[in-house]
């Protein structure tokens, strides 16, 4: 076992599949000598050389779409996305290309693309640089959605959208990635799963994803110390979503929370909450709370930034509230 | 000489199977025994036909909402074709694409697509992919006069530039982006000069004439397929049909088609071919009813292939 961040085990997964097979290649802005912004590739261009590590200029929509051309020739592109915000440039590219083409030529397109899209809000950087825009993409079918929250998942996960034959938009969190873990990376082929019990509980239901499952976990420890046992679910893949094990875990507390960082309407929040009243309304307790983000833009100011988003704090909040109905 | 008239022969039956194939569409469509819309590319053959004769059976294309006749010029099986304008099971996409979303992987054909400019960027990438696997294969984008204003089209021609890629961009300007003149749409009506500004040689050609296209085409493709990277070629053409079904052609006036005919590219290349004893006119009326008969096949085909079974409604959104 060792210390490991969670870029570290980003770079390490998309390290170990390049060495492994040559089919796989970046594509982004900065991601050369720079490494990325956030200095997840770093190293990469002196370990694999330009043909494999493709600094790209400023042209998000049309570099998605050159890479979504190498997919359905056989590669297997990694595109990095700077900051989530800017993918509304390829929005085309993603919703109207690598979506549809498996579905509307017959089965033939096969279009195995990662698009690493850096979210988030907590550094301050504003509200074109701080932006969660998943929930759009779990709207369209073909694109498969995933955020990881650990820095196992995200070496693994990374390795199994690598190795998925359909694209994968794969949402970072920034307050994420200099958070380390003790674990061990274990290369392989395993298939991108669903939804994870990361603890068992059986007072209260917690659903979240990305760094709020950080948070949650922090949280659950504060709450178990007062006495509340909480089943605590990290969603994993937003998209096809893996409902089962929420239900179940829904059907034996009677009472859930989901927290997730996107404006409050029409998102993932929204979806869960509509499926739990659909399949499981007679088990329930208590209405479903959401924990969200209110429908506004991300200040640059810290302290408006702060008040737009849920905490460890706000989550022990709404427990307690929850837990007294 | 037997072999070089031969393929001249069979390039010009392709045209006219286009354009059989294309004018039947459109009486079907417009007839309502075909529901939707489509884009069809009578007057416009010689720039698909000329580009497959020059391009190499292993180069890929990509292709646009008017893609039948590049799709036909690759090889594709009009029966499947023609099943898939039907919405029938036997249709290339199984019903699921329609008249602008058909691909035939094997052919390298790699599809129509519905997003004017969409699939500019995905034929660099298949040439990035070409490069990068040290193959000497080309990547053939077909676009028309609309799309040279999509942002895909400079973001994608600068990085093809940048980076030498084995990707030629054939853009068909047939005048109107769907009813707006190209000098409604263009401050500048020379498109090759914007090729000339990312670096990449840009060169404007008569689209009508097969010999020209097909000239052209080989030169560049020669040059991009031994790493002297992409070009940009503008191919002068008219489509004779309207823009879509139901298109009422109040842009442009009757007398303006009718030059156009006159300089169409069937016209032009039979011309040619009896001049050059290469068929005569009976060659010639046999050539049109075996392209008839093949076309209403394809119809017979289409009309007596199922509907996809409403059971398969969900099967291949993801792989």
């Amino acid at each position: 076992m060792t210390m490991v961040s969670y870029s570290e085990a980003i770079r390490q997964a998309m390290t170990d599949c390049m060495k492994q097979d040559p089919d796989v290649f970046l594509m982004g802005e900065d991601i050369g000598v720079y490494g990325g912004a956030f200095g997840v590739s770093r190293g990469m261009l002196a370990q694999f050389g330009p043909e494999r590590v493709i600094n790209t200029p400023l042209s998000e929509g049309s570099f998605v779409g050159m890479a979504i051309g190498a997919a359905l020739t056989g590669g297997r592109p990694i595109v990095e996305i700077m900051f989530m915000d800017f993918i509304t440039l390829a929005v085309d590219q993603l919703v109207n290309q690598a979506a549809k083409l498996h579905y509307v030529y017959g089965k033939q397109a096969r279009c195995p693309l990662v698009i690493r899209a850096v979210g988030g809000a907590g550094r301050n950087y504003g509200p074109t640089h701080s932006q969660n825009l998943e929930a759009w993409f779990c709207h369209t079918p073909g694109l498969k959605v995933v955020a990881p929250s650990s820095v196992e998942d995200a070496y693994t996960m990374m390795q199994e959208a690598i190795y998925d034959d359909n694209p994968v938009i794969f949402l970072e969190h920034k307050l994420l990635y200099p958070i380390k873990e003790d674990c061990i990376l274990k290369p392989g082929k395993t298939k991108l799963a669903g939804s994870k019990r990361l603890q068992k509980g059986g007072d209260i239901t917690i659903v979240s994803y990305s760094y709020m499952t950080y948070e949650a976990r922090a949280a659950v420890q504060i709450l178990q110390k007062q006495g509340i046992s909480v089943d605590l679910i990290d969603l994993r893949t937003l998209h096809p979503l893996d409902e089962t094990i929420i239900l179940e875990s829904v059907k034996n507390t009677g009472k859930v929370l989901i927290v997730a960082e996107e404006p409050r309407s029409c998102g993932i929040s929204a979806e869960i909450s509509s499926r739990i009243f659909e399949q499981v309304y007679d088990y329930i307790d208590a209405p479903v709370h959401r924990l969200t983000l209110p429908d506004v833009p991300i200040s640059a100011s810290p302290s408006l930034e702060k008040a737009a988003m849920p905490d460890r704090a706000a989550i022990v909040r709404a427990v307690h509230e929850l837990c007294s109905k | 000489m037997k072999e070089i008239n031969d393929k001249l022969i069979d390039d010009y039956t392709t045209m006219l199977l286009i354009r059989c194939f294309e004018e039947t569409v459109d009486e079907l469509f417009t007839t309502g025994v075909v529901a939707g819309t489509v884009h069809t590319c009578v007057g416009q053959e010689a720039v698909a036909v000329g580009a497959s004769s020059a391009l190499q059976k292993t180069d890929v294309v990509t292709s646009n909402h008017r893609g039948h006749g590049h799709f036909i010029a690759k090889g594709g099986d009009i029966r499947r074709m023609m099943a898939e304008m039907f919405g029938k099971a036997d249709g290339y996409s199984g019903g699921r694409g329609g008249s602008q979303l058909m691909a035939d992987y094997k052919l390298g054909f790699m599809g129509g697509n519905g997003i004017v400019g969409g699939s500019i960027p995905l034929a660099a990438g298949m040439a990035l992919r070409f490069k990068q696997q040290k193959k000497s294969n080309i990547a053939a984008c077909f676009i028309g006069d609309g799309s040279v204003n999509q942002g895909t089209f400079h973001e994608t021609l600068n990085m093809a530039a940048l980076w030498k890629l084995p990707v030629l961009f054939l853009c068909e300007n047939n005048l109107y982006a769907m009813s707006t003149p190209v000098a409604e749409g263009n401050a500048n009506t020379d498109f090759a000069v914007r090729a000339a500004s990312y670096g990449m040689p840009g060169v404007s050609v008569d689209g009508n004439d097969f010999f020209t296209v097909k000239e052209t085409i080989r030169g560049y493709a020669g040059l991009a397929r031994s790493g002297e990277g992409p070009a940009f070629i503008e191919f002068k053409t008219y489509r004779f049909s309207g823009h879509s079904r139901g298109d009422q052609r109040l842009y442009r006036t009757r007398e303006e088609e009718n030059t156009w005919k006159k300089k169409g590219p069937l016209l032009r290349m039979k011309k040619y071919l009896i001049q050059n004893d290469v068929i005569t006119e009976d060659d010639d009326r046999k050539i049109k009813i075996s392209v008839r008969k093949k076309v209403q096949e394809a119809v017979k085909f289409s009309k007596a292939s199922p509907y996809p079974d409403k059971e398969t409604l969900l099967e291949g959104v993801y792989a």
